[in-house]
């Protein structure tokens, strides 16, 4: 469980990134931070493994505050997977992967060879691991930069907009594997995105930012989509557009349900409109 | 005979290889003051730029020192501390001007290298744990070395032409045959030693060259040809080249 508690980042140029901010991220499950850019998203996860110190406030992992631990300790202990993927463009793809261990004492061979278990786990080929970085696709350097996040068995995995670079197809496929991987690996994930579907897709609870890292609402996609809390929130997930408000149109080979400009966004299987 | 064949038979002569003064103990002496001088430069400058490069401390200011530094007259530097350390301490002092002259491009060369590296890759190494001497030693040097190369070259050949000048204090060196031809007019020792000298520095900038490219991070080099990133990074790793510092 990681906790934030009164938690303030006020930059030396005055601006304040995060005002008072309050939130307790369960353990084992997806939590994500979405909003938009200037919403402190990426401030708060980034405090968590301590990039960025608060100036106010305390964040609490499993109870203990992490601003008594070492960061690099710290950092080590988190799972980290950025935009871009931030590999070291001079490593080859094991070598990134084996990045983490090998800082922590990990025998090189032996790093490597788990290195490679967690290629299979993020399904790439092992034939990449002798390649360097830049001679990979957006969507495999993203998949190496969350095998290396990995890579050290971390109980909680940050991510930040890992997938924001690549195409919509290969995003789609990274998202999917995301929450197989939670599921299979069950860890601790906080990702940080602008894009709410992506945070419906993935979120067991999703934390809605408005600037400042105000939270608009919290809660499961289900909660927020059947009741959004305020105009603000309705307006981001795009209810007030009437996207997300479909009803069933009948038609001869079953019902389907369009938006309310009459655009069919999918169909109808099994419940009360059958 | 036009002067060029003189000059070349000058070089050539056999009476080059006797003498007071042979040709071999001359360009041997002249690179022995030129890597002494480069491999003091380097000590300081390296490390300090480094320094710089990673903190982004101090960066205004080696800027300003630096391009000062590039416009300080080095016949006017040698002379300036032979006077100031005595003419007992020639070969000290000339050392000294040869160091000084050398450390702004080796200074430029070291930060340069560290500061063009993309933030995002520093952000990285620095997230998943790396001390901030493992980000220094595993990502920032690996990745800058082509530029600091570039830089050391440039000093290099900076200090290669400046050695010329120590003949003027008497110190020995290619630079003799030409302040004693002068007096003498004889065009062909004058030119045949100064032919020596530009292949000497050609010879030198051939060198740091093919080291510039050899240390250029195989990572970096491989996806050449479909990524922009990468091509850039390479254009750069010539930016401290003769050219620009063929001052002496």
């Amino acid at each position: 469980m990681i906790e934030f508690r009164g938690v303030s980042k006020r930059f030396p140029d005055g601006t304040v990134a995060v005002d008072d901010f309050n939130l307790v991220i369960p353990s084992r499950k997806t939590t994500v931070l979405v909003g938009s850019s200037g919403s402190g998203k990426t401030t708060l996860l980034r405090m968590i493994n301590r990039m960025v110190d608060p100036t106010a406030g305390v964040i609490e992992i499993d109870g203990d505050s992490i601003l008594d631990r070492d960061p690099v300790a710290l950092r080590r202990s988190i799972g980290y997977v950025m935009q871009n993927s931030g590999l070291l463009p001079h490593f080859k793809v094991i070598d990134n992967v084996a990045t983490v261990p090998t800082l922590n004492g990990v025998p090189r061979r032996k790093a490597r060879e788990d290195a490679l278990e967690l290629l299979d786990t993020v399904g790439l080929d092992r034939s990449v691991a002798n390649r360097y970085p830049n001679q990979l696709s957006g969507g495999q350097q993203q998949r190496v930069g969350v095998a290396r996040g990995l890579a050290a068995n971390p109980n909680i995995l940050l991510m930040d907009e890992p997938f924001g670079a690549v195409d919509p197809i290969v995003r789609a496929e990274l998202q999917q594997e995301t929450s197989r991987l939670q599921r299979d690996l069950d860890k601790t994930v906080v990702f940080v995105t602008h894009d709410i579907d992506e945070a419906f897709l993935l979120g067991d609870q999703v934390v809605i930012l408005e600037k400042g890292a105000k939270i608009a609402q919290i809660g499961s996609p289900r909660e927020i989509m059947a009741n959004p809390a305020n105009d603000f929130v309705a307006s981001f997930i795009g209810a007030d557009k009437g996207k997300r408000s479909l009803t069933i149109h009948k038609t001869e080979h079953g019902s389907i349900l369009v938006d309310s400009e009459g655009r069919p966004q999918g169909v109808l299987t099994g419940g009360p409109g059958e | 005979m036009n002067l060029l064949a003189e000059a070349f038979a000058w070089i050539f002569s056999p009476d080059r290889l006797t003498g007071s003064s042979p040709l071999p103990a001359a360009i041997g002496l002249h690179l022995y003051y030129t890597f002494i001088s480069v491999l003091i430069a380097s000590l300081i400058a390296v490390p300090l730029g480094f320094y710089i490069g990673h903190t982004g401390k101090g960066r205004n200011a080696a800027i300003a020192i630096s391009g000062a530094a590039r416009a300080v007259p080095s016949f006017g530097l040698i002379l300036l501390l032979v006077l100031v350390m005595g003419v007992t301490q020639k070969p000290l002092a000339a050392t000294v001007a040869f160091v000084l002259l050398g450390i702004p491009s080796i200074l430029a060369g070291a930060y340069a290298g560290l500061e063009a590296i993309d933030r995002r890759t520093i952000d990285a190494a620095r997230a998943v744990g790396m001390t901030e001497w493992q980000i220094l030693l595993q990502v920032e040097v690996p990745l800058g070395l082509p530029l600091l190369i570039g830089g050391i070259r440039a000093g290099a050949l900076q200090i290669v032409a400046t050695v010329v000048l120590a003949a003027y204090v008497t110190l020995g060196g290619l630079g003799t045959y030409i302040i004693q031809g002068i007096p003498l007019s004889r065009y062909d020792m004058i030119l045949g030693s100064a032919i020596v000298i530009v292949a000497l520095a050609l010879a030198l900038d051939g060198l740091f060259a093919l080291l510039q490219r050899f240390v250029v991070p195989r990572g970096v080099t491989a996806g050449l040809t479909q990524d922009i990133r990468t091509t850039s990074s390479r254009r750069r790793a010539v930016v401290g080249s003769s050219l620009q510092e063929g001052k002496g």
